[in-house]
């Protein structure tokens, strides 16, 4: 294990009721501060080893610890971002924003003046009123981000955030969150089956094989970001042969 | 339910109902309630009776024939609503008062032009059943998936293939769902029409047993009316599940 | 017609069982649905009878409500209670059992308690189905009353309806009949109109906004 992991994991395992076995044996250790992604092809327990990160399955065998601390259930420094977007349909924007510092207590204005930051972080500021059948996939996703901004957790939990909105917002939400992330002290757990969106976005790369899933490889890009422009890191030679690199290992497991 | 560590399913607790049933019968607790085992002794003996097959058959007659009525002028003209809009609005609007209301009180009117009798009865069925038939034979076909309408046009299906090959087929599940509705409906039509008839098939014999305070009698009736409803619609459920499976996929 | 006052005068005596009774089945019927639906156990001892009892004709139980209860108020109330609760407690059941499961997950994930889940998510979301039984509730109350009327005895407009039947009025007899059928069909029609507006489908959620 890393020295600066936050989060642990020590010999998880995960079968299920029915015998199937999901996750054996995973050693990991995710690094405080990166954005690290858990990529694989379908059936591997990714979202499923995401999700027992983030306490809400637990696991069979094995230990998960955050923050120097074991762990078995949801927490303050862990927040999740749902693949289906999971928005409350009868509450505005700005309600479902405050949604988990509503659940902790706080006060009312209190939470929607916090709330009220982040919805302009992620640039809804004039949709705060508005249901969500009223919005965009895109925009659904941006309210499930912001709430998961809103209660100031260490670590966030993504579950393929992306995979519901179409290729071209999917291009416009990896830069964006990029750009949202540069300046806060946040560490990232990303779960996606795209390479591409993988290697654009990580520090780190965890390369998950199918069921049972285990730690296949973990993959370092080195693409300077420094100075270029999304569309030149997208041509840039490192991204290019990490991408490769990477579709030659899962080519094997399709 | 986990008892001992063991899950029990849940049909057991029906078991636990009949043991307080027999426990609150024993006991007297109250002067309506016979033992159970009372109850399943009675109706052993009344089921063998003359009188007995007498009710049965012209309860399960009027039920044959109302809900055969409901079927056979429900569906089609659920199918008719469906494709033709304008029809739709117009009938549209007497199904839905109808299909809410209390069509009970429509007895006395049937009694005075149809007399007392079996076909009263079956006039009941039909009406207590007819309604639901229609409206979710109604949504079936138009909520039928318009690329497969396409697509059958598109390789030359003609209007009669459209219908029984696609269409039908398509909006099954939710008629199955509309006559089990319409099955459960009936069996009430059955009995509410001969209560207020009084002089025939199973409702004469709830009306005798409750007067003359024979309550074996009456709630081994009561389990067999009841039990026959049940499994009538069981029967058309698992009709319904048999073509769930391509319920969600189209 | 009877527009000599007459009518009014039948469903006021009508109306108040029918009233009581739909309340009386709505608070236990709600309440009961509610509790199989947030408690295993409590599923497991109703689920099976509520299922039979939501198939079978209830209405065989008032000739003996009628021997137990005489030919009063009581009696007539009890028909509509006994008609009415058994789609009350199954819609609210369903209601319950049906809260979007990704919903509460997410509850859980952002710490929410046993109580918060229940009060925030699950019963809020429950509203469009509970009401939608209590739509069907008030349909099987009119036919409750109606029956109880034609069978145990007649008052109100049970009552015009057999006196015109015996006398061989026949027009008015109809008429009679008509306006219990246009009144229940107003209101459930009522119902319907609230329903949508207080819980429109795009409120539910059923177009998978969350």
């Amino acid at each position: 294990m890393p020295a600066d992991a936050i989060i642990e994991l020590k010999a998880v395992g995960k079968t299920y009721e029915a015998g199937v076995e999901a996750l054996s044996d995973i050693n990991l250790g995710l690094l405080h501060g990166a954005l690290s992604t858990l990529l694989g092809p379908s059936g591997c327990g990714k979202t499923t080893l995401l999700k027992i990160i983030a306490g809400l399955i637990p696991t069979s065998r094995g230990e998960v610890w955050v923050k120097g601390r074991k762990v078995d259930g949801p927490g303050p420094e862990r927040a999740f971002v749902f693949q289906d977007f999971a928005l409350l349909p009868w509450a505005n924007v700005l309600r479902n924003v405050a949604f988990g510092l509503e659940l902790r207590g706080l006060a009312k204005d209190q939470r929607e003046q916090i709330a009220r930051n982040h919805i302009n972080e992620v640039g809804l500021k004039a949709f705060e009123s508005s249901y969500p059948h009223q919005l965009s996939g895109g925009m659904r996703q941006r309210v499930g981000l912001a709430r998961a901004l809103t209660v100031d957790a260490d670590i966030i939990l993504m579950d393929e955030p992306f995979s519901s909105v179409d290729e071209q917002t999917r291009r416009k939400f990896q830069e964006e969150l990029l750009d949202l992330l540069r300046y806060k002290k946040k560490t990232v757990i990303f779960v996606t089956h795209s390479i591409e969106e993988a290697v654009y976005l990580s520090d780190r790369i965890v390369l998950l094989s199918p069921r049972p899933g285990t730690v296949s490889q973990i993959i370092q890009p080195s693409i300077d970001r420094q100075g270029k422009d999304p569309d030149e890191i997208r041509r840039d030679k490192n991204y290019l042969d990490t991408v490769d690199q990477i579709w030659q290992i899962l080519k094997q497991y399709v | 339910m986990i008892l001992f560590g063991k899950k029990i399913p849940i049909l057991f607790s029906l078991l636990v109902w009949c043991i307080i049933w027999e426990i609150i019968g024993r006991a007297k607790l109250s002067t309506i309630v016979p033992p159970f085992s009372a109850v399943i002794a009675a109706a052993t003996a009344i089921i063998p009776t003359a009188k007995f097959s007498a009710a049965a058959s012209i309860s399960l007659r009027s039920f044959a024939l109302g809900m055969g009525l409901a079927l056979l002028v429900g569906i089609p003209l659920g199918v008719l609503m469906a494709r033709v809009a304008s029809l739709g609005k117009i009938l549209g609007l007497w199904v839905n008062i109808f299909i809410s209301a209390p069509i009970s009180a429509l007895v006395p009117i049937l009694m005075a032009v149809v007399g007392i009798g079996e076909t009263t009865v079956v006039v009941t069925v039909f009406l207590f059943a007819v309604f639901v038939i229609i409206i979710d034979t109604q949504v079936g076909i138009k909520q039928a998936d318009r690329s497969l309408v396409e697509m059958a046009r598109c390789f030359g299906a003609n209007r009669r293939q459209l219908y029984t090959k696609v269409l039908f087929l398509s909006a099954l599940p939710e008629i199955l769902a509309g006559v089990r509705l319409g099955v459960i409906r009936g069996v009430k039509g059955v009995v509410i029409g001969q209560l207020l008839i009084a002089i025939i098939g199973v409702g004469e014999l709830f009306e005798l047993y409750s007067q003359h305070f024979l309550m074996e009698e009456f709630w081994a009736l009561v389990i067999i009316v009841f039990a026959f409803a049940f499994a009538i619609s069981e029967a058309v459920a698992f009709l319904e599940r048999r073509v769930e499976y391509y319920a969600s996929t189209r | 017609m009877v527009a000599d006052g007459s009518l009014a005068k039948a469903y006021l005596i009508t109306l108040q069982p029918l009233v009581i009774g739909i309340a009386l089945a709505s608070v236990a019927g709600m309440g009961f649905g509610i509790a199989m639906g947030l408690s295993r156990a409590v599923e497991w001892f109703s689920l099976p009878i509520m299922i039979v009892l939501q198939a079978a004709p209830m209405a065989a139980i008032i000739p003996l409500l009628t021997y137990m209860y005489g030919i009063g108020l009581t009696s007539k109330v009890l028909a509509v209670v006994v008609l009415a609760s058994p789609v009350i407690v199954m819609n609210s059941y369903k209601g319950i059992r049906n809260a979007n499961p990704s919903l509460i997950q997410m509850c859980r994930a952002f710490l929410g308690t046993r109580r918060q889940e229940i009060v925030k998510i699950i019963l809020p979301h429950a509203g469009a189905l509970i009401f939608a039984g209590l739509r069907l509730g008030v349909a099987m109350g009119f036919i409750g009353i109606v029956i109880a009327e034609l069978l145990i005895t007649p008052t109100g407009i049970g009552d015009l309806i057999t006196y015109n039947s015996s006398v061989a009025d026949y027009p008015n007899m109809f008429a009679a009949i008509v306006s219990i059928i246009v009144v229940a069909a107003l209101t459930i029609y009522a119902l319907e109109r609230l329903e949508r507006k207080l819980f429109p489908p795009e409120i539910r959620g059923l177009d998978n906004a969350g």
